[in-house]
């Protein structure tokens, strides 16, 4: 995703490095991806789910989705 | 001691045999308490070694914090994978166990700047107005 457009960045997190970090979002399992700080998506989902949902994340007024 | 077993660095070789373009893995590291920053090192070491594409390029997060900033990166160990363009693919402690084939398959699309994603993904993201910062949760095992 990062390579396909210059508004996505990627940071792939080792969470058992960064006990601050997933505390900070909660992270009691994995994958899990946290995009822009508030929307979360749990597990891995096909490629069109997941970029759909990380798209829709970034527009305006979007909650939480598990 | 290489971490690498012979067999898995014939495996990286290969994998990463085909390389079109250069690929830069900017690593923050620091001295004091960060244990896995030598190992990260030394890993990112073995992979340089095994393609001429490949380079790692060190510096110390405390003394370069400002170069840290611009990559976005405040912690070590830290990886920025950098190919012709610096899209933004960062990873944050040692991509070891599954994470290391992550970091494989990260150097070789910023090596070829191309996703790989289908139609439909792209479409979606060439739509894309607003930022979109995603953090990755994983473990190693």
């Amino acid at each position: 995703m990062a390579v396909e457009s210059g508004k996505v960045t990627s940071f792939v997190v080792e969470a058992s490095e960064y006990p601050d970090l997933v505390r900070k979002y909660h992270v009691s399992g994995v994958p899990k991806t946290i995009v822009n700080g508030t929307v979360e998506i749990l597990g891995a989902r096909p490629e069109e789910d997941f970029i759909r949902t990380a798209v829709g994340a970034a527009a305006p007024g979007a909650s939480t989705v598990s | 001691m290489p971490i690498l077993s012979p067999s898995d660095a014939a495996r990286v070789r290969e994998m990463l045999a085909d390389l079109p373009n250069p690929v830069r893995l900017v690593f923050f590291t620091q001295t004091l308490n960060c244990e896995t920053c030598e190992p990260t090192k030394q890993i990112l070491g073995e992979v340089a070694d095994l393609s001429d594409q490949v380079t790692v390029e060190e510096h110390n997060l405390l003394l370069e914090q400002a170069l840290a900033a611009g990559y976005g990166i405040d912690r070590a160990p830290a990886i920025a994978v950098v190919g012709a363009r610096d899209h933004g693919i960062r990873f944050l402690g040692i991509p070891s166990g599954y994470e290391f084939m992550s970091l494989l398959d990260a150097i070789k699309v910023a090596s070829a700047g191309d996703s790989g994603l289908n139609e439909a993904s792209r479409a979606m993201l060439a739509g894309l107005e607003s930022p979109l910062a995603l953090e990755v949760f994983v473990t190693p095992t």
